[in-house]
């Protein structure tokens, strides 16, 4: 079932809460607090949220996006829940090496590879 | 701060834009040089590079510097050729010490959200000079500089 947000695509996959971004320049600043806002409700509707971000149409990032990435790893981990990511770009990836953020978030190649990481719920 | 030298360029090669302390503003103004390093033809790499370290560097003026004030203003100058681009941000505020921001990558700063803006321009550019008060940063990136990943990050 798709619901309806400004910035974000979701869809259920196997009990997975597995979200898209909508637009590729979408983690920029601007918007950046917005994503964060809507991130937290679907997490706070779902206690043990077992939820993958999906990277595959995201082209750019700042150091905002990852602030808010940090906050909702921090807030779905107090919930019980898990947080993945999948189908980061070279350039995005690298930005969360030279920010060691790879040693923080779990991060998958595919969603498919990272669905089949999730604990059953 | 006069220009730093090593950047190679004098007064009179650089563009001056004032704009409002409004994201959306700087926004506009970003675009304008993305689409000067895509007539020079910048590599999607450097491309890359200079975008994020503008953003940032144009984020910590409004926020930081400038404090969300809208009745305050930056200062962007900038310099394109097919051999370097060099960027220059100044905010209105009182500045501050770029050696005492917390190095985000420190074990115990991992899981902070906030303080990866500077460590990032410093990543990305190829080289990176704040004047003595910290509200004016100097940045200039070679078109040919190394791949990041080769760079030691």
């Amino acid at each position: 079932m798709e619901q309806p947000s400004t910035h974000l695509r979701i869809k259920r996959s196997e009990g997975v809460s597995v979200v898209e971004f909508a637009d590729r320049k979408i983690l920029e600043e601007l918007s950046i607090q917005e994503i964060g806002e809507e991130l937290d409700r679907l997490v706070d509707a779902e206690p043990g949220i077992r939820l993958l971000l999906n990277f595959h149409n995201v082209d750019h990032l700042s150091s905002a996006a990852l602030g808010m990435l940090i906050t909702l790893n921090k807030k779905v981990k107090e919930r019980s829940g898990e947080l993945k990511l999948s189908d980061i770009n070279r350039q995005i990836f690298e930005v969360f090496k030279i920010t060691r953020l790879n040693r923080v978030f779990e991060i998958h190649d595919t969603a498919d590879q990272a669905l089949t990481g999730f604990k059953p719920s | 701060m006069n220009i730093p030298a090593e950047f190679g360029i004098c007064e009179s090669d650089l563009t001056e834009m004032v704009i409002p302390n409004d994201l959306r503003a700087a926004k506009n103004s970003e675009d304008r040089i993305l689409l000067h390093l895509a007539r020079f033809d910048y590599s999607p790499e450097c491309t890359f590079a200079i975008k994020l370290a503008m953003e940032e560097a144009l984020t910590n003026a409004i926020k930081h510097g400038n404090r969300n004030d809208r009745r305050k203003q930056l200062v962007l100058r900038y310099f394109i050729d097919d051999e370097r681009a060099v960027i220059m941000v100044r905010d209105e505020g009182p500045g501050f010490a770029p050696a005492d921001v917390p190095d985000p990558t420190a074990e115990e700063n991992l899981e902070r959200p906030n303080g990866r803006g500077l460590m990032l321009m410093h990543a990305y550019m190829s080289r990176v000079r704040f004047n003595a008060a910290g509200n004016e940063v100097w940045m200039l990136k070679f078109n040919r500089d190394e791949p990041i990943e080769r760079r030691g990050f």
